[in-house]
Parts: structure tokens; sequence; C-alpha cells
């Protein structure tokens, strides 16, 4: 670099400092305790939410705690300068959620990138969500460059991989996937600080994905597995769906439900959370056309509300004999 | 001759400035990303100045939210291209606007030969004048080897 003829007014003859970074907040720079860092990042609430609205999923839970305790402890070694560089090394967050359909992988996603933004890890806490589509190209040197603009607008958040195991496709060995694989392996690899990936899909489909790609399980810090739903579970998750839609069962609807969610789970295709918001959305199209068909009566809001027995009782799935 | 005082290409801004270091870019970078501007990384081995489009390292990144991904770009282009020109440009696609709103150098060669001042005579012993960029003299690749 050639130096410049002139001095700058104000400016220092060497070079200008480096601005500080940005701080996550101040008040974290300086905390001693557990309970500082939690009150100024408020990752509490985000867990707090997490446990109120997610039924179920204890294990997750359970591991989401246990990665927030690690950052929050992270970064108080940090303010004793006990990591390197005075600077805490990040650790390895990428993440695989497996488990069947409708098991609250992509809800638990969103919630991490909450959590991980409120602990300064990521720093934007946006989540991209893709799927093989949006990584893969057409044509060869397509690929690349897609999934390189995928990772970066992934940065400073999470990149949420949908269906991961359709990137490998075994049998294609031209198949552009596992160049999208590569390049995804050296960005996680290198560009730590900034994004987390989390793969999502089905048990089976992964462990065959993970044993053709080694390199990605190792790279892996935290396989979660998402257990399947009780049926109390999904009798709870259903009552939080009709309430947040200003729904409720009427008088025993939520027996006949109960009833409904035993035989369901028993047929094939059953996709937990998500088999009951069909069967919910079903249910109020049968409410909507019993009201419809009265058509000289004055409705109340009860009526408009209430989700009778009936509506649910006439699902095919009490016309299959039960096996 | 230089067309400035400098002794170093003036373009885009802070150019006047000592060069930024990467925190700075990275924190201009953020203050472009705010305002919903996409970056673009560019490079050249010509500067003269009316050479308005420089080559294109990769496409322009719309929808970024931080600015590692365009560092990353950044990194990328001084790796390929260590002796050339490298420019960052922030396109605003408002309506109305849909222009560049930001541009400056964020690498430079070793060695800026700077510009000559080209004279011509025509008729009537009129003079026509011209810039013209020293380091155009040598072939593309050989630009700026010191």
């Amino acid at each position: 670099m050639t130096t410049p003829l002139y001095s700058i007014p104000g400016a220092p003859q060497t070079a200008p400092p480096a601005p500080a970074a940005p701080a996550a907040g101040g008040a974290v720079d300086c905390a001693r305790t557990v309970n500082e860092v939690l009150a100024s990042s408020q990752v509490e609430a985000v867990i707090e939410e997490l446990d109120r609205d997610l039924i179920g999923l204890a294990p997750v839970k359970q591991r989401i705690r246990d990665i927030a305790a690690l950052l929050v402890i992270d970064k108080l070694r940090a303010n004793l300068g006990l990591a390197r560089d005075g600077k805490a090394v990040a650790p390895s967050l990428h993440m695989c959620f497996t488990g069947n359909p409708g098991t609250g992988k992509t809800t638990v996603a969103l919630r991490i990138a909450e959590i991980l933004h409120r602990l300064g890890y990521v720093r934007k806490g946006h989540v991209v969500s893709v799927t093989r589509d949006d990584l893969v190209g057409q044509y060869i040197g397509h690929t690349a460059p897609k999934t390189k603009e995928v990772l970066k607008k992934a940065m400073g958040g999470v990149l949420f991989i949908d269906e991961a195991y359709y990137l490998y496709r075994p049998e294609n060995e031209r198949d552009y996937g596992q160049e999208a694989i590569e390049i995804l392996l050296q960005v996680m690899e290198n560009s730590r600080d900034d994004l987390v990936v989390i793969l999502a899909g089905y048990k089976d489909r992964m462990d065959t994905f993970f044993k053709s790609n080694p390199g990605m399980s190792s790279r892996i810090a935290h396989h979660i597995d998402f257990p399947d739903y009780t049926g109390d579970e999904l009798l709870q998750i259903a009552e939080r769906m009709l309430a947040a839609q200003h729904y409720r069962f009427g008088e025993g609807a939520r027996g006949a439900f109960a009833q409904y969610i035993e035989r369901r789970t028993r047929q094939p295709h059953f996709a937990n959370a998500r088999s009951v918001r069909n069967a919910l959305d079903r249910a109020r199209l049968r409410a909507a056309s019993r009201l419809f068909a009265d058509r000289d009566r004055v409705l109340t809001e009860a009526d408009l509300t209430t989700i009778m027995p009936a509506d649910i009782l006439a699902s095919r799935v009490f016309q299959a004999p039960v096996s | 001759m230089m067309t400035n005082p400098t002794g170093r290409l003036t373009q885009g801004q802070f150019s006047f400035l000592p060069d930024l270091t990467d925190d700075e870019i990275r924190l201009q970078v953020e203050y472009g990303l705010k305002k919903g501007y996409a970056w673009s990384v560019e490079y050249t081995d010509d500067p003269h100045p009316r050479n308005t489009y420089w080559e294109m390292f990769g496409m322009p990144m719309f929808d970024l939210k931080d600015a590692a991904g365009v560092m990353m770009e950044m990194t990328q282009c001084r790796k390929t291209f260590p002796g050339h020109y490298i420019r960052l440009m922030a396109f605003d696609s408002t309506r109305g606007v849909e222009s560049i709103a930001m541009s400056f150098i964020v690498n430079r060669p070793k060695s800026e030969p700077g510009f000559g001042l080209v004279r011509q005579e025509i008729d009537g012993r009129r003079m026509r004048y011209t810039v013209h960029s020293y380091a155009t003299d040598a072939p593309e690749a050989e630009r700026y080897a010191g």
C-alpha cells in the first residue's frame, strides 16, 4: 500500500485502531454469576416458553437446556479470561434432528435459533429453511454457486435443511448432491462462528445418509432424536391448537378425539401433531357445514366456537374396523 | 502524474483515507445490509476513471442478514486476485433509486503506477487530451507484478 502523501486531520500517524466489535450487551461482559448472564440475555424466558408451548419432547428440551447452560458458562469463562484469546472458543453447535413426521423438528429449530441469538452465539438469529432443491443445481457448475448463496444468506443465523437425506442419492453417482454436501461441510468447519447448520429428517433415512457421509456425521455434535408423542400428549396438543384458533371441544368431544387419536395412531401414515392438525381442520369443516345446514338459527358465540363430538365421530377413521 | 495528491487511486468512498481494516469493512457492510442494500464484489486491473463496469466476482448478494457472507466472498476474491483492484458495491433496489448506493475499494495492488496525460495534436494544431493508465501498458497478466 502506498502511504498517502498528506496527513489526515485528526488521524493518528499509525493505522487507526480497529473499532471494538459490537458487544452483545454491556452487562454480559462483566457478569460473574449465571443469574447475571441469564438476566441480561433473557434466555430463561425462551426456555420457559419452550417448556410451556411444546408438549412432551423431554429429551429434546433437556438437550437444549444443556446447550444453553454450556453457552452461559462459556460466557462466564470468557469474562474471566479463561478462554483462548479472551474470546470464547465457539463450541460446534451443528445439530441433527431425527424423528417421525410431525414431531416438532421445524418448530424446535426456530426456537433454537432464538435461544442461540439471545446467548449471543449467532449474531442475527434468523432461520433459513431449505430443502434439496435450494442447494443442488440442475447442471454442471450450478450447484456450487447455489449452495454458497444459500449459505451466505444463512450466515449470522441458522440454516435448517429439511429432509437432508435427499442431498445424497447413492443410486446416481453423477448426482450433484455430493458437491453440495462437500461445500456444506467446508463452510460448517471454517465458518463455525458464522452459522449453525441443523439437519432434519426421518431417523432411518438419516442413519443411511450418515453412513454414506461419515464426514458429515462427525462434524455434527448434537444428534437429537425426537420421540413420538403419546396419545395424551397429542390430546393436549389438539387443545392448544384449538385454543389458538378460538375453538374448544364441546361436551364429549374431547373423549371422542381421544378415541380418534387412538384409532388414527394404528393406521398407516400417522404423522403425529400434523395428523392432529389435519383432523382438527376437517372437524372444523364438519362443524361449519353442520351450522350452515340450519339456516334460521341464531348462532351464539358458543355455537361458533364449539367442536361437537359428532364433528369428530364422522371421521372416516371411525368407519374402518379396528384391527 | 496521478489525478490527485495521494499517489493512489481515489475512486468511491473512503479512498482518501488509509485502507479500511477488515473490521471497518465489516461495519460498513453491516450498515448497508441494515439499509437493505445488496452487496456485490467486483475486480479489475484497469482502474481508468471511465471504466465504470468492473468484472463481477460472483452474483450480487441479495437477502443477506449478516456481513459474514460478504466478507467470505471478499476474502475469496482477494485470494483469487491479490494484485487487482477489488471493490464492494451496495445496490439499493428501492423503487425510484435502483442504483449503487455505496462503493469502496477493499484491495489495491502493491504499486499503483497512476495515470499519464496523453496529448494528441489534431487539425489546426488544436490539442486533445486524455488520461491513460500506465498499468495498462503491460499485458493483462503482467499488470501490477510488483
